[in-house]
């Protein structure tokens, strides 16, 4: 029962870490390539003009680091809990990406798109109330 | 088109590779001990599993398909549509890693879906 209790507790802290870390990480991807102009052509020297904005740009760098810290927590959760479990638990990230782009990068999100991430929360939900692990350890 | 090229990309690279990753972490075994220096050795521990690499390619395949979908469009749409990786996660951890998915979270699964259509009606 403790055990029980230990392993539902660590696995919603890092669900907690992955929900953050992953919404912040696109936004902040997102604000990066939005600054970044298309590529003219397919041509080896205009993808590298492409690569070098990309490289170029913090946000860019602070969205990857977001985005590694919610990898270490996932891969630490996955090493206890099912991936079946862990993967649509963690979409409650939908709902936070889409209020971070709202107020941060200042984007719309219609009503149809609200409910659709409302629905996709609910989904989490019904995922939500089934037990983290179904296999045994290997 | 393009949108949908890369979508794809994503939906499929990223849920193959975090297949093989889950794959890989189960043989480096469960984290009991969340020191750093432990942490790091587990990762080193998780980086000597084949499962891992493969994993981690396909990730980044998905990760630069990301990038350029980001360029194109709002973070608040791409994001939520790449939900549609759920149905295709729930079929692979029953088929690949052997996992036993419930009825529940299959329906869990659907209204997932259901929300992501909902979302690429938004954009029309």
């Amino acid at each position: 029962m403790r055990e029980s209790t230990s392993v539902h507790l660590k696995t919603y802290f890092m669900l907690a870490l992955m929900i953050v870390f992953a919404p912040l990480g696109n936004v902040l991807l997102g604000k990066g390539m939005k600054g970044v102009s298309a590529a003219a052509s397919w041509q080896p020297g205009a993808l590298l003009g492409v690569a070098r904005q990309v490289i170029g740009s913090p946000f860019i760098w602070l969205g990857v680091a977001s985005l590694l810290t919610f990898f270490v927590a996932y891969m630490v959760v996955l090493s206890w809990a099912d991936y079946s479990y862990v993967q649509p638990a963690s979409s409650f990230s939908y709902a936070v990406v889409a209020l971070l782009g709202y107020l941060l990068l200042g984007e719309a999100v219609p009503p149809l798109r609200a409910a659709g991430i409302a629905v996709i929360c609910l989904g989490v939900f019904v995922v939500g109330r089934t037990p983290p692990r179904t296999t045994e350890q290997v | 088109m393009r949108e949908a090229f890369l979508l794809f990309i994503i939906v499929v690279a990223g849920t193959g590779g975090e297949l093989c990753v889950s794959r890989a972490m189960k043989t480096a075994g469960e984290v009991t001990d969340f020191r750093p220096a432990s942490l790091v050795r587990f990762v080193l521990r998780a980086l000597r599993v084949g499962w891992m690499w493969a994993g981690v390619s396909m990730m980044a395949m998905a990760f630069f398909s990301l990038l350029g979908m980001l360029a194109l469009e709002a973070v608040s749409f791409v994001v939520p549509v790449t939900a549609l990786s759920y149905a295709a996660g729930a079929l692979g951890a029953a088929v690949f890693l052997r996992e036993r998915v419930s009825p529940q979270r299959w329906a869990g699964v659907f209204i997932v879906c259901v929300g992501v259509t909902l979302v690429l009606l938004s954009k029309r």
